[in-house]
């Protein structure tokens, strides 16, 4: 059996194991505290549960087989990493894509943005305590399922981009459903505030706590809300923008405190963002075609491309190293959840178990996105 | 800075470094090992250049060699390097390690440890990370060989 | 009706016809025992199917309707299957210990069922120290806890049994001093006379302000007492897996779980005998028919015990320190001043009396 290597072992320090099978964990992660009573002195996470060497698997897949491997690793953002590397292929072979395409793409990218969010809502609360909030945030997310559902033909893991466009249009009911279903979400953001922002007991378990300085956050390769609650202005859609980002007008959600409660306020403002941004576009969507042809075996020419996108949770990197043949020389995906989960150890040391738990839940580890 | 702008720069700080052309709109240099610490701590302390953002860290294993790739950037000037190092020995290859320059290398090169081999020098915590600690060999390298878990088409 | 409501007295003067009478009055204690166990047991799985429901309806679903009508046998199907489960055991837990823990808390809990009016004379036990013996007993539950937590030689057992037993004996001392405060306005502490005092109107009513407060610390802190949400860091599903009760399985496991219910119960019950009139009926409608003091003894517990899991599903856990800080920065002092402040009110004649 493994044997446990912890540097700092005192025989009055108490050595526990959270995990890998732990409601508050997030997916399969493993992590081990030292605590003191109640406080804590070291986390160390053990990753490479669900590890299925997604990158290995690449090496021998052509580019249309890439893109279905990407939506199993973050999946609450599937079609977001399935359009990340079609936009990297896409890049590499200079192919222009019709307008169409791109603001779908788009619209797209930000329903499931506010799907994942709603689930993160739902799960923070249930983390800290208040288990109704699960439902309410479940309840939301099904509608978005089922607009999915009616145009991708899959709720979770979408596989609706291809290299060059999309795989067939959307269905004629997309627009009126998703119109209806940003009538009823604008209803319901006030409805989440009222239950958990302005809760004293919810105050008091997330302010001041796991706080995260600008410098830090920079220096641990932090990104998506965590990094913009710390102040790092980070958005990938505003500094490096793809498909319709540079025809919309939106801000970008930042806070200075750099605390659970920001991080958590963070990501309620983006969801009002992104209702703005689905509004903008959502009644004109460009007439075209749905995709441009390409070859049926994609080679991309010799060379090295990367390409960023902002999943919910962060910057999503896709580096290719091509030789010119049909498949990738090697393929490396930068998970936004990979860096962001090194941080844990220098927000939690010190605080308490509780604290722990609700960090986590800000922190919005998907592990299949870490373990790739 | 533009790219012609950087590349003057960086000449002249050291003169061995190389410029390839990767067909990507980034500027790529090579470094030698052993100026490896040096190059990066100057990147990220030197006003002008500032890359305090170190966003990727690959391991690589281009046939003969085996190396790091690093992608910078600066959060106050929103540039970008791609920073390059090689070495041809594959029993035991090693570079400084840059995770006291930027705290998520630790991670990022214990992953790379694991896959490729690479060990890096003065490195708090060098275990593998995804893999158990019996595992043996390193799948990433291009010379891996594994029966039972691979599937070849 | 010809059977007097005093059951004790009525079982015992049946016994009389065949037996000694000294052997009557030991048989009909055993009987009326009995028959409490067999009711409150049931009533317990009947509390948790109400438990389920009301989630249910908080969490825009169902709730269990499939097993009976309404979902009415379903807590029947479980507790046939704890029954019937296997009593695992760890190797290295202190086997006596181990197995005695639930036995605290289920004793505790029956116990202090004992000496409630459920109306006109139906009370199994009329001590004249009756919030005396309440309190008392409610505090041996603790040891269950901490047996049950230490013995089964488990890291977050131990975390959680230490977590609930600093947490339950701090919040006993709210409880008591909030019943102290009601019990400067009756004068007398044996629960039947509680009750008549009452008959002037309910003491919530009586002691208009200080009974007010006194209610909502008692509420809080009867809550915390009971280890439920918001104050169930005891067992925080998301955070140690089970608490102290993680090592126990079936029947066992079913004794800490039925008591945590009955516990609520008790706490419901104690609220509606001394603040809300226990038996009597509001205005006092239906004096003449006794026996629906049965009716709306438990119609008014259930509605605090609705209150309660109303607070389980809605709001966030409190944090252990901040859960102690709760209680000895602000529950205390506050439960103080107002024990003077209802002093000063009976001494001064301002209650209101109908």
């Amino acid at each position: 059996m493994e044997t446990i290597t912890t540097t700092n072992f005192k025989s009055e320090e108490y050595f526990i194991n959270m995990g890998p099978q732990h409601p508050a964990t997030h997916g399969v992660l493993r992590l081990l505290l030292t605590i003191d009573g109640e406080i804590i002195k070291k986390v160390e996470p053990d990753l490479g549960y669900i590890h299925r060497s997604i990158e290995k698997m690449c090496e021998r897949d052509s580019y249309q087989q890439i893109v279905h491997l990407t939506d199993r690793m973050d999946y609450l953002s599937s079609h977001i990493n399935n359009e990340a590397v079609c936009l990297t292929v896409e890049k590499a072979l200079e192919l222009e894509v019709p307008e169409r395409v791109k603001v779908i793409r788009t619209i797209l990218g930000e329903l499931t943005r506010i799907a994942s969010h709603c689930l993160w809502w739902g799960v923070m609360g249930m983390d800290v305590g208040a288990l109704t909030t699960y439902f309410y945030g479940f309840r939301d997310r099904e509608m978005i399922n089922d607009i999915f559902e009616e145009t991708c033909g899959a709720r979770l893991t979408m596989n609706y981009n291809v290299p060059g466009g999309l795989m067939f249009d959307i269905h004629p009911n997309f627009v009126n459903r998703t119109k209806e279903f940003i009538k009823h979400f604008k209803t319901k953001i006030p409805e989440y505030d009222r239950l958990l922002t302005g809760n004293v007991i919810f105050e008091k378990r997330t302010k001041g706590v796991g706080v995260l300085t600008k410098e830090d956050a920079i220096s641990f390769g932090a990104s998506g809300p965590v990094a913009r609650a710390s102040g790092y202005s980070c958005d990938v859609r505003k500094h490096h923008p793809y498909s319709a980002y540079n025809q919309v007008n939106f801000n970008e959600a930042l806070a200075t405190e750099g605390d659970t409660f920001a991080r958590y306020q963070v990501r309620i403002q983006e969801l009002w963002e992104s209702i703005s941004i689905i509004e903008q576009l959502i009644d004109n969507i460009p007439e075209g075609d749905h995709k441009v042809a390409t070859n049926a075996v994609i080679k991309l020419p010799k060379g090295e491309y990367y390409q960023k996108v902002e999943t919910a949770r962060g910057e999503l990197g896709v580096f290719v190293v091509s030789t010119g043949t049909k498949n990738p020389y090697r393929m490396k995906f930068r998970s936004p959840g990979f860096s962001n989960l090194s941080l844990l150890n220098h927000i939690s040391v010190g605080g308490k178990i509780g604290d722990l738990v609700a960090t986590m839940a800000t922190l919005d580890l998907v592990i299949p996105d870490i373990d790739r | 800075m533009t790219n012609e702008a950087l590349q003057q720069l960086l000449t002249s700080w050291n003169p061995n470094l190389e410029f390839t052309d990767e067909n990507n709109a980034y500027l790529n240099v090579t470094v030698n090992a052993e100026d490896l610490h040096q190059f990066m701590l100057q990147l990220k302390e030197n006003t002008e250049t500032s890359f305090d953002y170190l966003f990727c860290l690959t391991g690589m294993d281009w046939g003969k060699e085996l190396g790091v790739i690093y992608h910078l950037e600066s959060t106050t000037h929103r540039h970008t390097l791609v920073v390059r190092v090689k070495t041809s020995d594959r029993e035991n290859p090693n570079f400084d390690t840059v995770s006291n320059i930027w705290y998520t290398a630790d991670f990022h090169e214990r992953e790379a440890y694991d896959f490729f081999g690479i060990k890096f020098n003065n490195h708090p915590n060098m275990k593998r990370l995804f893999l158990t600690e019996e595992w043996e060999g390193f799948p990433m390298r291009k010379d891996y060989v594994d029966d039972v878990n691979m599937v070849i088409k | 009706m010809n059977i007097s409501l005093n059951i004790t007295k009525t079982i015992q003067e049946l016994l009389q016809g065949f037996m000694g009478e000294d052997s009557a009055y030991y048989g009909a204690m055993i009987t009326v025992a009995l028959i409490y166990l067999a009711i409150f047991a049931v009533a317990g799985l009947y509390l948790v199917l109400l438990e389920r429901k009301v989630a249910a309806w908080f969490q825009l679903r169902l709730g269990p309707n499939r097993v009976g009508f309404w979902g009415l046998f379903q807590t029947m199907a479980d507790a046939l299957k704890l029954v019937s489960k296997e009593l695992t055991g760890t190797v290295k837990a202190d086997k006596f210990l181990y197995n005695l823990a639930p036995y605290f808390v289920i004793v505790s809990s029956l116990m202090a069922l004992a000496v409630f009016p459920f109306t006109q004379g139906f009370q199994a036990f009329d001590i004249n120290i009756g919030i005396f013996f309440l309190i008392a007993i409610s505090s041996i539950g603790v040891i269950g806890i901490l047996l049950g937590g230490w013995s089964s030689n488990n890291k977050f057992a131990l975390i959680g049994a230490m977590r609930s037993g600093v947490q339950t004996i701090s919040y006993e001392l709210s409880v008591g001093l909030s019943l102290i405060t009601m019990v400067l306005l009756t004068g007398t502490l044996q629960l039947s006379e509680i009750i008549e005092v009452q008959k002037n109107g309910w003491l919530i009513v009586q002691g208009h302000i200080p009974a007010i407060i006194a209610f909502c610390i008692y509420m809080i802190a009867g809550t915390a007492e009971t280890n439920r949400a918001p104050f169930d860091m005891v067992e925080a599903e998301s955070e140690l897996g089970a608490g102290f009760h993680t090592e126990y399985s079936g029947m066992k496991f079913a004794y800490f779980f039925l008591a945590e219910f009955i516990n609520m119960f008790i706490i419901a019950a104690i609220g509606t005998t001394i603040f809300f009139g226990g038996w009597l009926s509001p205005f006092g409608v239906t004096e003449s028919l006794p026996w629906l003091g049965v009716f709306w003894f438990l119609a008014k517990t259930l509605i605090l015990v609705f209150l309660m899991m109303w607070f389980r599903w809605t709001f966030p856990r409190l944090r252990v320190d901040q859960l102690l800080t709760l209680e000895w920065k602000y529950l205390l002092p506050l439960n103080l001043l107002n024990i003077v402040l209802m002093a000063i009110m009976v001494w001064l004649g301002l209650t209101i009396q109908f």
